[in-house]
């Protein structure tokens, strides 16, 4: 199948994963709706026969909401890229995982703009070179996990390409999680990230997936004490799952605590009124 | 028939709830047509508040009221603010606690003792004015007769939830009595 | 509330006129962002929507607001957002997108004073070409507006038809004054306006569907999203099943089928009111809240034997222009009564036959234009001074 995504990007194997996991799941292609912004990690969902919509720059999450509110039973996933999920629609992140909104965020994080072609973003490491950074960056990261944290998601996991296996057994977890799940993969641009910053080629770059990450312990604590990469880059990254708790799921919320009273309160004012 | 009222005071006397409910008893108490603005903003949150009501047995266009045939004023600001402009041979009511009133040559003054009213309706303590706005409306009935006490009721009953309802209307029935008894023209 | 004959009268702001007038159209889910002066529409639907089964979310800003209501929408709900001018402008990209994508939805913008914050709690009419031209790249858009509480209950219904007839979003562009002003409204009975719905495409499961493909009229009949037919929806130029493409030809027929669906269909799209308009001389042309002092300073003057009319537009957008320039043909001057320093009055202009003959009475400083305004400015043209 032709596509749009350079020899050596990651995003095929996080579409390969996902496939896999749909397939896990045994759900109906009529029951998944794929939203995604802008970006090479947007094009994702042009590439599988699923209701699927191309949306905005970073506003995926908005879009996804109204979709899930309106329709509660389908399932909804949103594959953002790391500029699109946390940069300009940071805002909308940090909402849909507030309100537990039941929305399988996947961040595939390539630390660079590779559609417009090689900008840092805010996942890129301080001092990681970009073609807006040629001097190294100076902004510090955003923490995947613990921005999510933060902002109540009640799913969260990191993966990397490397990890394929783990990361389709992540991503079903995630998809039939209640609530807003975020799984943040790691992912390699060789075209831009790998050649701006020497790190090799695709498979230079997956290795480095492998040897610089570290399993998070079944309760998602962190072997070695170590807190993560805001520390620096040298530390491995934890990965792995490192929430997945039960909170009350927003359409449902809205269902029980607000339409149900409110329908309830409308028909016994008719009812008084009717002689 | 066209009068037009402006309601002014400071917020947290009701005078906009007031205004409201004077408008609503004129639409389903009389028939009559009714139109309210009020002025929003920074100015309406504790400040002064002001409402314009016009009433009609037409239709009403323009919507707000720059030269009030009625003005009613429960702050000394409102009152310096907007007594210049009551139409010529219109009326200013103002309740003397709040408003030192000075002369104007084309418009008639009124003054009711409303804040005391309230305060004596209420055992006497001077803390609370509440019901100070619907005490009003039914001085208003008296001098103004384009709405009717009853149609006023209704619009209370309407308006307020069963526990504030009592005191609302033994505050309207006080503001009629305050008509006959009371009230000082100049 | 008291009954009448068809209907419920009330007492009602204009703002929660347009959350009443959205739920008789069949509006079910509403996303926004709280804003002065349109907030009173997000107050009263958090209420309303739950009573009658429909979805009420506060959304992050107005960006989120409109891109939640745009994806509703696809899934078959009739969907509304409102804000005003501050909000609007962030809401540009996602009206776009509502183009592109040929997403039915109303939007309300509660027009205040601008640029930038502004005045929140004035009245001002400066958002009309904001409306028009807001959002990048060639299109069209449909834009409708009122003056009294029952015309804006029908306007909201008109809206909601507008916008399902066509799938575009429709803006409902009123002012502080229409929106915070409490006057009569009868709340018609169930049925008494016809409402249009989703024209929904006959083509049954598994078959292959063209979900961007118009009928001869336009036209595209809509499967649910999320439902029977699995297709792609995207801001990009696209084919007929919604795939990105950039074939010239491709992208030529979606910009022209973009536009002449509602350009073409102008005619149907025209709502005016009009009054003494066969003979008049001085011919006002107004909208909105200004209208109102229009109304009033034209009823004044006719008591006193002036020729005055008065064209009221409830369709800004697309611009009624043939029929401002049939109208106007007979009248020794038009004056465009507005709150902003003249926007539509250059559409006048360029509609008629003498634009040397067409003036702007506007009033820019927060305050409601007045009828003495007008007279004055009328009196000031005929050379009879203040």
């Amino acid at each position: 199948m032709p596509h749009i995504w350079c020899p050596g990007c990651g995003h095929g194997i996080v579409l390969n994963s996902l496939l896999r996991a749909v397939e896990k799941l045994q759900l109906e292609r009529n029951d998944i709706v794929m939203i995604s912004g802008i970006g090479c990690s947007a094009r994702i969902q042009g590439y599988v026969d699923f209701h699927t919509m191309h949306t905005l720059h970073g506003r995926a999450l908005a879009f996804a909401t109204g979709i899930k509110m309106a329709w509660p039973l389908l399932k909804v996933i949103v594959p953002m890229g790391d500029g699109d999920a946390l940069a300009i629609g940071g805002n909308h992140f940090i909402h849909a995982a507030r309100r537990n909104i039941d929305v399988t965020a996947i961040i595939m994080n390539n630390s660079i703009y590779g559609m417009t072609g090689g900008q840092h973003s805010p996942l890129t490491q301080c001092g990681d070179h970009a073609t807006t950074a040629p001097y190294g960056t100076v902004d510090s990261p955003f923490d995947v996990v613990q921005l999510a944290s933060a902002a109540g998601a009640s799913f969260i996991a990191r993966t990397t390409t490397y990890h394929a296996r783990d990361m389709t057994r992540l991503l079903a977890a995630a998809i039939e999680h209640k609530g807003f799940s975020v799984v943040e993969v790691l992912s390699q641009c060789p075209t831009y990230y790998g050649r701006k910053n020497d790190a090799g080629d695709a498979v230079a770059m997956m290795e480095r997936f492998r040897d610089e990450t570290v399993k998070v312990t079944a309760d998602g604590a962190v072997p070695g004490d170590r807190s993560g990469r805001m520390d620096g880059a040298h530390e491995p990254v934890p990965v792995g799952l490192f929430r997945r708790e039960e909170r009350p799921e927003y359409c449902e919320a809205y269902r029980t605590r607000v339409m149900e009273p409110a329908l309830e309160q409308a028909q016994s004012a008719a009812r008084d009124v009717s002689p | 028939m066209i009068q037009r009222f402006l309601f002014s005071g400071t917020g947290g006397q009701g005078v906009i709830t007031a205004a409201q409910v004077f408008a609503e008893a004129a639409i389903f108490g009389e028939g009559l047509n009714a139109v309210q603005t009020q002025v929003y903003g920074p100015e309406a949150r504790g400040g002064s508040a002001r409402s314009d009501v016009i009433i009609a047995d037409s239709e009403i266009w323009f919507p707000k009221v720059l030269e009030p045939n009625v003005l009613i004023c429960l702050s000394q600001f409102a009152y310096d603010r907007y007594s210049p402009l009551v139409r010529p041979g219109g009326v200013a009511i103002t309740d003397p606690f709040y408003v030192k009133r000075w002369q104007h040559a084309t418009s008639r003054a009124v003054e009711i003792p409303l804040h005391d009213t309230i305060v004596s309706l209420q055992g006497g303590d001077g803390g609370s004015v509440h019901g100070i706005n619907i005490c009003l409306l039914g001085a208003l009935c008296r001098l103004i007769p384009v709405v009717s006490l009853e149609s006023l009721q209704s619009a209370v009953r309407r308006r307020f939830p069963e526990r504030y309802l009592e005191r609302n209307l033994l505050a309207l029935e006080a503001g009629t009595s305050l008509a006959h008894e009371r009230i000082t023209t100049f | 509330m008291t009954q009448t004959r068809s209907g419920t009268v009330e007492f009602l702001q204009g703002n929660e006129v347009c959350a009443e007038a959205a739920i008789y159209a069949g509006m079910r889910f509403y996303a926004g962002y709280p804003i002065t002066p349109s907030t009173e529409i997000a107050e009263r639907l958090a209420l309303r929507l739950p009573q009658v089964g429909g979805t009420c979310i506060q959304m992050e800003d107005e960006i989120g607001s409109l891109c939640s209501v745009i994806g509703a929408s696809l899934t078959g709900m009739k969907g509304m957002t409102a804000t005003s001018g501050p909000g609007y402008s962030l809401m540009q990209e996602a009206v776009g997108y509502a183009i592109m994508a040929e997403v039915p939805l109303v939007i309300v913008d509660v027009q205040r004073g601008g640029p930038s914050t502004g005045l929140p709690t004035h009245a001002s009419q400066g958002d009309v070409m904001q409306v028009r031209w807001g959002t990048h790249g060639d299109h069209a858009i449909v834009c409708l507006s009122a003056s009294t509480h029952q015309d804006l209950f029908e306007t909201m219904i008109r809206a909601f038809n507008v916008s399902e007839t066509f799938r575009t979003p429709v803006i409902v562009l009123i002012d502080e004054i229409v929106g915070h002003m409490r006057e009569p409204v009868r709340i018609p009975d169930a049925g008494e306006y016809e409402l249009t719905e989703r024209l929904l495409t006959n083509v049954p499961r598994d078959v292959d569907y063209h979900p961007y493909l118009p009928r001869e009229d336009g036209r595209l009949p809509m499967s649910h999203f999320g439902g029977e037919h699995r297709y792609n929806v995207t801001g990009l130029y696209h084919d007929m099943w919604g795939f990105p493409s950039d074939n010239p030809q491709v992208t030529n027929d979606l910009i022209h089928h973009l536009m002449n669906k509602l350009e073409n269909r102008k005619r149907d799209l025209t709502f005016t009111k009009e009054w003494n308009t066969t003979d008049a001389d001085i011919m006002l042309i107004s909208y909105g809240a200004s209208a109102r002092s229009a109304r009033h300073i034209m009823e004044d003057r006719r008591a006193v034997g002036m020729r005055m009319g008065l064209i009221e537009l409830q369709t800004l957008w697309p611009f009624p222009g043939e029929l401002i320039r049939e109208r106007c043909r007979g009248a020794s001057y038009v004056v465009v009564v507005e709150m902003n320093m003249g926007q539509i009055v250059h559409e006048v202009k360029a509609a008629v036959e003498r634009p040397e003959r067409v003036f702007l009475a506007n009033r820019v400083d927060g305050e409601m234009i007045t009828p003495a305004d007008i007279k004055h400015l009328v009196r000031v043209i005929q050379g009879k001074g203040i």
